[in-house]
């Protein structure tokens, strides 16, 4: 096996090689295949992908760098005045968003105390951090960012990610240091919505397009027009309930379908966001500056009387007070499912 | 297969790292479904230059990188690029001494074998089809070729990589 010649070692290479280089490409192929089921079937790859995105993280670090470079300097060089307006802006913003809150707090006080009297329970709080997008490509054909936040702030794989305006998307891996999320628009997402106007419940799914999400499921009947506000319905237990989504633009009713056609555009900026926040849903907010309105003791006694003697009319407020064509609609079986990535069962 | 004999392990390394920064650098949104497949060009180079280093092993690792950059299925470009380093070994000598077009045209065939087993993998898991488009980036590839082609020979002989 060992080289006697002098010169022409390339020879001796060719037939030395170790296993044929068709059997590793059968060993290797082999692991591919293996990796691919126990990463999309079972899902039994979190842990790994996690770990090996460490050895990318450089990588995305690295063309990430410049970018962050670039917004620190004309952050740190830019004008005096350029500030100074800015700051008087912000703080203009920011004395308008106080007045609303003030108002909010009230009506948060009296949203609980109401959904008490009807027995049900309503976080209206929850824990958000800001996370920021790291200037990455993926795939064009698949809506997927990376944000620089990951396990070790608590980022968990199906966690609900959003911007100023609306929902965005879903934490589909945690990685140490960074995640991956998949945006509402990605063909394989789907979010259980509801209208905001009469709580008409169904689910909104990706097309591919970044300005537009379709609903499949609404009835030719069901009362749902352009302009309508599609909220989280927080069916599904991944997304917490009220948060805007998108609005409807289109909806199409053509008798020879069960279903119409109803096209809404996301309100989130999904191509156009640098800062996203991230949900904790469940746990109490970090953010909000008014205090959590205990229970009010003067509706106490009321509450209780009144979940001892269930109203007939009223609905339990987790299902929306929506009449008829809600029923009809496959949603809330549908809607029952979380809206994982792996939605590839029911399409196709 | 002692260390002594090789020599600039670091340069093939360094290609590949710079391959992986291209594939995900950020581009306008007309040009995101524009960008070659540069590991692939970058591996298909050194497979043919230098057979007995960089091979189907390799091939599959740099893939796996490509799926974790870009969010794919883990495995789909492991096994897409392992095939194609399979065959450009396959074929090394004969292809090494083609003119530089019509080796053009045989990395467009690997290239866009590349994509066909990716997008054979997607479609299987449930992905969407894809339009027309989607194969530019192996047409594009075939036409930096001979850059590319001249570059990585540079730092072949400049690296003295062998």
């Amino acid at each position: 096996m060992t080289c006697h010649c002098q010169t022409g070692c390339t020879i001796k290479l060719i037939f030395t090689q170790g296993p044929s280089i068709a059997t590793r490409l059968i060993l290797f192929a082999a692991l591919s295949v293996v990796l691919m089921v126990m990463d999309h079937k079972y899902k039994s790859l979190e842990s790994m992908r996690a770990g090996l995105s460490v050895v990318v993280y450089p990588i995305q670090f690295t063309m990430d760098a410049p970018g962050t470079l670039t917004d620190w300097f004309s952050e740190s060089l830019s004008s005096r005045r350029r500030l100074q307006e800015d700051n008087e802006s912000l703080r203009t913003q920011q004395m308008m968003q106080q007045v609303q809150l003030q108002k909010l707090a009230s009506l948060e006080a009296e949203n609980i105390r109401l959904r008490e009297l009807l027995d049900s329970s309503f976080k209206v709080g929850e824990k958000v951090l800001i996370a920021e997008l790291l200037s990455v490509n993926l795939d064009p054909y698949q809506h997927q960012i990376v944000i620089n936040k990951g396990e070790i702030h608590d980022v968990y794989a199906g966690q609900p990610l959003l911007d100023a305006k609306g929902i965005m998307g879903q934490i589909v891996h945690a990685g140490p240091y960074t995640s991956t999320a998949m945006l509402i628009t990605d063909t394989s997402h789907a979010i259980p919505v509801q209208v905001n106007r009469n709580g008409l419940r169904t689910i909104a799914i990706g097309t591919g397009t970044i300005n537009r999400l379709e609903l499949p499921y609404i009835p030719n009947n069901a009362d749902i027009q352009p302009g309508d506000l599609l909220i989280t319905s927080g069916l599904g237990g991944h997304f917490p309930p009220g948060y805007p989504v998108a609005e409807v633009t289109a909806v199409q009713h053509d008798p020879g379908h069960t279903f119409s056609q109803v096209a809404a555009t996301p309100l989130a900026e999904l191509n156009r966001s640098r800062e996203v926040l991230l949900v904790w849903p469940g746990k109490t907010t970090v953010l909000d500056t008014t205090d959590k309105p205990p229970v009010p003791p003067a509706g106490d006694a009321d509450a209780t009387a009144t979940a001892d003697t269930p109203p007939d009319g009223t609905p339990p407020a987790g299902v929306a007070p929506d009449a008829a064509p809600a029923a009809e609609t496959p949603a809330p079986a549908a809607a029952a499912t979380p809206a994982a990535p792996s939605r590839a069962e029911d399409t196709e | 297969m002692t260390l002594a004999r090789h020599h600039g392990g670091g340069a093939i390394v360094f290609t590949f790292i710079v391959a992986l920064l291209l594939t995900i650098m950020p581009l306008p949104e007309w040009a995101r479904y524009l960008r070659p497949d540069w590991v692939g060009l970058v591996l298909i180079y050194w497979c043919m230059a230098l057979p007995e280093r960089v091979g189907v092993g390799s091939g599959w690792f740099a893939g796996l990188l490509v799926d974790l950059l870009t969010g794919a299925v883990l495995g789909q470009h492991a096994l897409a690029l392992a095939v194609v380093a399979f065959l450009t070994i396959k074929f090394h000598q004969r292809v090494r001494l083609f003119p530089l077009l019509q080796q053009a045209f045989t990395v467009l065939v690997l290239l866009a074998l590349h994509q066909l087993i990716a997008l054979w993998i997607s479609r299987f898991i449930g992905r969407p089809g894809v339009p027309l488009q989607f194969w530019l980036p192996s047409l594009i590839g075939m036409l930096i070729w001979a850059p590319v082609y001249s570059m990585l020979r540079g730092i072949r002989h400049g690296f003295r990589v062998n």
